[in-house]
C-alpha cells in the first residue's frame, strides 16, 4: 500500500475517532470553555494558513503569481455572496487568464 | 409523515444537493494535486467532512510530507467532536445507530438537527441531511474527479489557484466575530513568514499556534458567542 492511501487511513480513523468521541466522551471533558474556544479557533487559524501557503507559496518560496490574481477573484466573489461554485471556479478562470495574457 | 416532517426532509434534501456541490470542487481538487480517483472517493466516503479533506489534498498537493497533511485534517476536523456532544442528547442513539451517526456527523446535519423546534424534528433533520450530504457529496466528488482526470495539465485552466480560494471561501463564514479574524489574519501571516524557514506543510501546522495563544487565557469578559454552524459544509 503506498504512503498516500497509508494517510488516508489515518485520517479516516482518526477523522471518525474525533466524530464518535462526542458521543461517548464524558460531557465534562469536552465542556471545558477552553476546549471549546481551541475547537472553535483551530480551525479557522488552519484554513487561515493554508490559503496564505496555497496562493503565495512555492515550496519554500514566497512567490505573486496568477494564483493572487485568482484569491482577489474569490475574496470579491465572497463579499458579494456568490456560492462557492462561482468562487472556485470563478479563481481558477481569472489564474488561467492571467496566465494566458502573461505568456 | 406530518407537514412538518416533510418540510424539515425537503429543506434536507436541499441542503445535501447544494452541499454536493463543493464536492465537484474536492473530486477536482484532489485529482488535480496527485490524488487518485479512487483515492478522491475514498477519502469522500471514509472521512466525509469537507475541510479535512481539502487540507490533506492542500498540503499534499503543495508538497508537504504526508504526517503534516495528515494532522492539518485531523485538526481542521476536531469541531465535529463538538457536534456529536450537542448530538447525543437530542438524538438518544443507542448501539450500532450511535456508530452510523457519528460517520454522519458534520456541519450540515448539526445545523439542521439543532435548528429543529422537537426532538422528533431534530432527528428527522439529522438522519436526513447526513444521508442527502452523503449521497450528493460522493456522487459529485466522483463526478468531480473524473473530469479533471482527463485533464493532462491542470495549471493551465487554474485549478492550483482554485485551492486557495476553496479555502478561503471555507474559512468565510467564521469570519464573524474580531476574535476569528485577528486569529485568521495572524495565522495567515505566521504561515508566510514561515514558508521560507520550514518544510512545506509545516507552517501551515505552526499556524494553529496561534489560536492556541488566543483560545488559552481564560477571558476576563464574557466570551463571543461562537457562530453557530450554518451554510455550505465549514
Amino acid at each position: 500500500m503506498s504512503e498516500l492511501w497509508w494517510t488516508i487511513a489515518a485520517v479516516a480513523v482518526g477523522g471518525y475517532a474525533l466524530k464518535a468521541s462526542g458521543y461517548f466522551v464524558p460531557q465534562r471533558v469536552l465542556e471545558l470553555p477552553r476546549v471549546t474556544r481551541l475547537a472553535l479557533l483551530t480551525p479557522v487559524a488552519l484554513l487561515a494558513a493554508l490559503t496564505a501557503a496555497q496562493v503565495f507559496g512555492d515550496g519554500k518560496a514566497l512567490v505573486l503569481d496568477a494564483r493572487a490574481a485568482g484569491l482577489a477573484f474569490a475574496v470579491g466573489a465572497l463579499l458579494l455572496r456568490a456560492p462557492f461554485l462561482v468562487v472556485v471556479v470563478g479563481a481558477a478562470a481569472v489564474a488561467a487568464l492571467v496566465r494566458l495574457i502573461a505568456g | 409523515m406530518t407537514d412538518e416532517h416533510r418540510s424539515v426532509r425537503l429543506q434536507s434534501c436541499g441542503v445535501g444537493v447544494t452541499v454536493g456541490t463543493y464536492a465537484l470542487g474536492f473530486g477536482a481538487l484532489a485529482v488535480a494535486n496527485g490524488f487518485s480517483v479512487l483515492q478522491a472517493v475514498a477519502l469522500s466516503v471514509l472521512v466525509f467532512t469537507g475541510a479535512s479533506q481539502f487540507a490533506l489534498v492542500g498540503v499534499v498537493g503543495a508538497g508537504g510530507s504526508a504526517a503534516s497533511g495528515a494532522l492539518a485534517s485531523l485538526a481542521v476536523g476536531s469541531r465535529n467532536a463538538f457536534y456529536g456532544l450537542r448530538l447525543a442528547p437530542l438524538l438518544g442513539v443507542r448501539g450500532w445507530r450511535r456508530l452510523l451517526a457519528a460517520q454522519l456527523t458534520i456541519d450540515e446535519s448539526t445545523a439542521v438537527a439543532i435548528s429543529q423546534r422537537n426532538q422528533q424534528l431534530a432527528r428527522t433533520g439529522f438522519w436526513t441531511t447526513g444521508a442527502a450530504v452523503f449521497v450528493c457529496w460522493n456522487i459529485a466528488t466522483v463526478t468531480g474527479a473524473l473530469a479533471v482526470d482527463q485533464i493532462s495539465d491542470p495549471k493551465v485552466i487554474g485549478l492550483d489557484a482554485a485551492v486557495g480560494a476553496a479555502f478561503i471561501a471555507l474559512l468565510w463564514p467564521q469570519l464573524t466575530t474580531a476574535t476569528t479574524r485577528a486569529v485568521a489574519a495572524g495565522a495567515a501571516a505566521l504561515a508566510l513568514v514561515l514558508t521560507p524557514l520550514l518544510p512545506p506543510g509545516l507552517p501551515v501546522l505552526a499556524a494553529a499556534v496561534v489560536a492556541l495563544v488566543i483560545a488559552w487565557p481564560e477571558p476576563r469578559c464574557p466570551p463571543e458567542q461562537p457562530t453557530s454552524p450554518d451554510g455550505p459544509d465549514e
